[in-house]
């Protein structure tokens, strides 16, 4: 596919790669200078107006998202096509080239070579020859020429495609990025410990989006370092269908839920005035969580009992323990002190009553669906090994020339390697010494 | 003792090294070229040592992590993998003379560490940095980082001796300096070794980034600008391969990429605002 095309040389030019990566690299610069996806009057309560109207045109506060940026990631893209199409085909040559169709002059005149006589005759000598390459790895092919035997061995062929693995790999993350943001979206949802949603709002828009689905917060807990720092914190989720509940999970940062592709982050979490509630009569079994605002009086008419947080102790935002006032039917009210999301025993109470009062808190969660991210993992995975296999791995070739003589066979043998020679020349003094021993 | 002690007498011995280095290459005497060696080696070991201590002491301190996350672990951590992969230089290519340039930057990693008015101390991790990508990304970004200092290492000497040699064959640069060719090939086998570990940066970057806040790449000032050091070297390796161009651009380039990787370590932590303001503590 040799084209002498001028526009298919433009495009199948390294130079155009070089220019591209350059214009690329200095262009992502600017975003990281001037700060991204700000309103409009920010950018000209910093820079004024007539440059925040320059930037706007140029749509520079979305600038990796702007036309030219992606144009440019195109161009690259086209380019890494073309150039690979315009050159793959000799390299597949190359690969699946047959070494037997090298003459015996070629053959002698390499220079990675030795030489040395054997008294057995040629058909002799060459099994030996080929039984010990094959010993050590080298499958062997042979052919019968005018003055005896000619053998050919080749290792790592197909290291010659390394480099085509890594441009394809970046093809593949470029493919994995445009399924991602055509198909996918990111948002955020908060979540109130006890209540469910089943909808989230995006980033960039701000649009609604509906998942399908519901998940519901049964409950948040925050664990703090002694300087006051978080130290971490989980959710328990719980998915529903119509109404079904699916499964629970606990997430925490760094380990998110998955449901229908579309994942969960564990990102962050705001802290309420009100409070999570749980009595339990433990004489009949009845149990129920109510959330209740501080300072506002809650009824459980089923056990005929009226409560309410009077009172709190906190370390900053997060209460520590809290004061309960409860009273049952025409019973004297009692208060007591209870440690927070701790199931106390009620003192004072006719009945044997355990409650646990918990600061309320509400999940802050993102939420993300991308399709895509697979194929760039792949791609990713594909370019460290096409990598490995461009700069560390080489096409090395053997050749045993086997020729009559006098008093047997004369033997030489020559190799060549494509990449990181001084490495194949010491692997190949190795392996003439002991080809010329087992002869 | 403790690490913090440890990682001081380590960055004095690097000094030491350094000095025996540089005498080494302007004397010429092969003795002290061993003596440079073996103090760097020692340095090292009570380098590992001291960072290990540090793993430790924060385990006994109830927030056990590794010596990985902040600007003044990164840092020290940064002058171990430089001195590793220098000394698997000198003992590759059997020269001793990188090390006059090679040890005094891991020294002067140190003694930033040890003076700049930085957070020395050990601080329990936000939830974020609770993960095991975090050995992963930092580990693989600073053994590149490492081969692309000594690359820069390298592109200086480089550009030393053409200058010194201009026109003169038989100048000291000559005797002093490894030829041009070695230096040259030096330097291209450490961008290659860098350019992986990058790479391999980046990703371990953008899937830990997946895993905590659902999206792999965010155009963030630090993800962009490790892009940006990618970039650089991935131009310099095309360039070299096929274009054939001179080892002065190749130098010179190695030196572009150097700041590009301080800027990505450094300046964005301290100069621009984003998720990876970690350093800035």
């Amino acid at each position: 596919m040799q084209n002498n095309n001028s526009v298919w040389q433009f495009f199948a030019s390294v130079k155009l790669a070089l220019v591209t990566l350059f214009l690329i690299t200095i262009t992502s610069i600017i975003g990281t200078i001037i700060p991204q996806k700000e309103s409009f009057e920010w950018y000209v309560s910093q820079y004024g107006p007539k440059t925040a109207q320059l930037f706007a045109v140029l749509d520079i506060p979305d600038m990796y998202n702007s036309w030219w940026f992606i144009s440019l990631l195109f161009l690259l893209g086209f380019n890494l096509v073309i150039c690979s199409i315009d050159r793959f085909p000799a390299v597949w040559r190359q690969i699946t080239a047959d070494g037997l169709q090298y003459t015996a002059e070629r053959i002698k005149k390499m220079s990675t070579s030795k030489l040395w006589e054997s008294s057995d005759p040629p058909s002799a000598a060459a099994q030996k020859m080929t039984q010990r390459l094959n010993k050590r790895g080298w499958k062997t092919a042979i052919k019968t020429i005018d003055d005896g035997t000619l053998i050919f061995s080749q290792k790592g062929n197909w290291t010659r495609a390394g480099v085509y693995m890594v441009h394809s790999s970046i093809l593949v993350i470029f493919l994995g990025a445009i399924i991602g943001s055509l198909g996918g979206f990111k948002g955020s949802v908060s979540i109130p410990e006890t209540m469910e949603r089943d909808r989230v709002a995006l980033y960039d828009t701000r649009e609604i989006v509906e998942l399908g689905f519901t998940v519901r917060c049964n409950s948040f807990a925050i664990d703090f370092y002694p300087n006051g720092m978080p130290k971490e914190y989980t959710s328990s989720l719980t998915i529903l269908e119509n109404g079904q509940e699916l499964f629970t999970q606990e997430i925490e940062v760094n380990s998110p839920l998955k449901h229908k592709g579309i994942t969960f982050y564990q990102s962050s979490y705001e802290a309420y005035q009100d409070f999570v509630i749980t009595i339990t009569n433990k004489t009949t079994g009845n149990q129920k969580t109510f959330i209740s605002p501080f300072q506002k009086q809650t009824e459980w008419a089923e056990e005929g009992i009226r409560f309410g947080i009077i009172n709190a102790k906190a370390l900053g935002q997060s209460i520590v323990s809290s004061k309960i006032w409860f009273s049952k039917e025409d019973d004297t009210p009692i208060t007591q002190w209870l440690d927070d999301n701790t199931t106390t025993r009620l003192d004072g109470t006719g009945q044997d009553y355990q409650v646990s009062v918990k600061q309320m808190y509400a999940t802050g969660l993102q939420v993300a669906k991308d399709p895509g991210v697979w194929w760039v993992y792949i791609g990713c995975g594909l370019m460290l090994f096409g990598l490995y296999v461009a700069f560390f791995m080489s096409h090395r070739r053997i050749w045993l020339l086997v020729s009559n003589t006098e008093k047997g066979s004369e033997i030489i043998v020559t190799g060549s390697a494509n990449k990181n020679r001084p490495g194949f020349e010491h692997v190949f003094d190795n392996l003439a010494s002991e080809l010329e021993q087992a002869s | 003792m403790d690490s913090s002690q440890l990682l001081g007498i380590t960055t004095f011995t690097f000094l030491f090294a350094s000095f025996l280095y540089i005498g080494t290459l302007v004397f010429k005497a092969k003795k002290l070229g061993s003596l440079a060696t073996g103090f760097t080696v020692i340095a090292l070991l009570i380098l590992t040592v001291g960072l290990g201590l540090r793993w430790v002491e924060s385990y006994q301190m109830g927030i056990g992590h590794a010596p990985l996350t902040n600007m003044y672990e990164s840092v020290v951590f940064f002058a171990w993998t430089i001195i590793i992969f220098y000394l698997g230089i000198e003992w590759k290519f059997q020269t001793k003379t990188i090390g006059a340039f090679a040890v005094p930057i891991a020294f002067l990693a140190m003694a930033y560490a040890s003076f700049a008015p930085i957070n020395r101390g050990i601080n329990p991790l936000v939830p974020a940095l609770q993960s095991n990508w975090l050995l992963a990304h930092v580990i693989t970004c600073f053994v590149g980082y490492a081969a692309f200092a000594i690359a820069a290492a390298l592109g200086i000497m480089y550009l030393c001796k053409k200058s010194f040699s201009k026109g003169n064959d038989t100048g000291k640069s000559k005797e002093i300096l490894p030829s041009l060719n070695v230096l040259e090939d030096i330097t291209h086998k450490s961008i290659i070794f860098g350019f992986i570990w990058l790479s391999a940066g980046i990703i371990t970057g953008a899937i830990w980034a997946n895993s905590a806040w659902g999206t792999y790449w965010s155009w963030d000032p630090k993800e962009t600008w490790s892009l940006i050091t990618w970039f650089v070297y991935a131009f310099t390796l095309h360039a070299r391969y096929t274009r054939g161009i001179k080892g002065k651009t190749i130098a010179w380039l190695s030196l572009v990429g150097f700041i590009a990787v301080i800027f990505t370590y450094y300046g964005v932590n301290f100069l621009l605002s984003g998720l990876h303001s970690y350093g800035s503590n």
